[in-house]
């Protein structure tokens, strides 16, 4: 990831976006103490540009911008496993639900994947829980 | 014969023909009628982790609406997918009556109102607690000897606590099943590391990736073939094979089967309940190597 300047004030930590995360996702993010267990055992660890462990941690610092461009919140499939192995019991996933969610309900089509750049013979051959899957999760 | 109510979940309607036809005669060579519901609609494939996304809950919830107006008070699903999301979208409903309410009031036609009344199985479930292996083990007309069989869970079998059926860690319920069918299950460290799932529609490369470690992993065990409960790892295992020779030239191809087409096959079932002919890479060579086929 690039080098970012973070300041972080007690403005950020109860701001409006942290709320409207921890509410939506139902997770009290401050309870993450960063073990960094959850990225450990991430299978798409991998492909992502910030690890699972640095989302909560960029969450609870409000960091608003950065988390909403990352390109690792579309890269979570909802595996849960992050979730079943956290100490602090938290739910890693349903916090990066919540950032997607928020990009998509901005009011203006922020998605993710777009059907019409599904190639037509792609389309045909994919089968229709992966179809279903992938728009539920991607697109508004 | 009991009959049990089963929920087929869309892609056993088309690609996965295989698992639903499989589904059908093995169970029945169990004495078990698995009654198709007259209607149902696709439960939306994933779970909504969302508190306030009461929208996404609507289709499962109809589903049970279904069942309940069929008179039964649970039902069956082979498909881990349409388990998870038809089984949290049930716990969700049970332990939030604000949701519950919400849902009722979108599906204002319906002439049910739902209150909890229906649980969900998962058809491996069903077989170890109802059936028991033991019972399955003396169905068996053609025990699968010397067949070396790795068992893929992915994540939705087991994933989260409230809805796994068996340890979220280390499941053996599908190994059991293998041995009762009198094949060799064989160790399988990636059996519960997600497919990367819905990427396979645009982000194909992860899959390849996933695919290349997880069959490689199954392969090392000298695996004759994998099995799965559910269709979208099928796919991404199957077909995603090809990509994953592309990006490892040393991959080994590996068959992908359903783990009711293994009943089917031990219960001596006709070869039109198998469907071996959906595969994309042929089963028919290692169970043949086995003199299965
Ligand atoms: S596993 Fe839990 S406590 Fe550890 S870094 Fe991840 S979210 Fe934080
Ligand atoms: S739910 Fe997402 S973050 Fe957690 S392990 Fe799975 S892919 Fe990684």
């Amino acid at each position: 990831m690039a080098t970012t300047t973070v300041r972080i004030s007690s403005a950020r930590v109860s701001s409006p976006f942290v709320a409207r995360i921890e509410k939506i996702s139902a997770q009290n993010l401050l309870a993450c103490y960063q073990c960094g267990k959850c990225s450990a055992g991430c299978p798409m660890a991998a492909h992502m540009d910030i690890l699972p462990n640095q989302i909560i941690r960029m969450a609870q610092l409000g960091m608003h911008e950065q988390l909403l461009a990352s390109e690792a919140i579309w890269t979570c499939v909802s595996c849960m496993t992050c979730n079943t192995r956290c100490p602090k019991g938290v739910r890693i996933a349903e916090t990066i639900e919540a950032l997607r969610e928020t990009r998509l309900r901005t009011g203006e089509r922020n998605d993710c994947l777009k059907i019409g750049d599904i190639l037509p013979g792609a389309r045909a051959d994919l089968p229709p829980i992966a179809m279903i899957s992938a728009l539920r999760k991607l697109s508004s | 014969m009991t009959k049990l109510i089963y929920y087929p979940g869309c892609t056993l309607k088309n690609h996965a023909r295989n698992f639903d036809v499989s589904t059908v005669s093995s169970m029945g060579k169990l004495d078990v009628e698995v009654a198709e519901m007259s209607r149902w609609n696709c439960c939306g494939t994933v779970h909504c982790l969302s508190s306030d996304n009461v929208m996404n809950r609507v289709a499962p919830v109809t589903n049970l609406i279904r069942v309940k107006e069929e008179g039964g008070s649970e039902f069956m699903t082979g498909c881990a997918m349409c388990y998870n999301t038809l089984k949290r979208a049930n716990i969700d409903v049970k332990q939030r009556a604000d949701m519950l309410e919400t849902i009722n009031e979108f599906v204002y036609l319906e002439e049910t109102k739902y209150a909890g009344e229906v649980d969900v199985l998962h058809l491996l479930e069903y077989l170890r607690d109802r059936v028991t292996f033991d019972a399955m083990g003396k169905r068996v007309v053609k025990p699968l000897a010397g067949l070396k069989v790795a068992c893929y869970y992915g994540c939705l079998l087991v994933r989260p606590k409230e809805v796994a059926f068996d340890d979220v860690e280390n499941p053996t319920v599908m190994e059991d099943l293998v041995s009762a069918l009198g094949a060799t299950p064989v160790p399988f460290p990636l059996k519960a590391d997600c497919c990367g799932a819905y990427h396979t529609v645009g982000k194909p490369e992860i899959i390849a990736d996933r695919t290349n470690r997880i069959m490689g992993s199954a392969a090392e065990e000298e695996a004759d073939l994998v099995i799965v409960s559910c269709p979208l790892c099928a796919y991404n295992l199957d077909f995603r094979q090809e990509d994953a020779k592309r990006m490892n030239p040393d991959f080994q191809h590996l068959p992908v089967l359903y783990f009711t087409q293994l009943m089917a096959l031990a219960f001596g079932c006709d070869e039109s309940a198998l469907r071996l002919d959906l595969h994309h890479i042929d089963p028919k060579p290692a169970l043949a190597a086995r003199g299965l086929v």
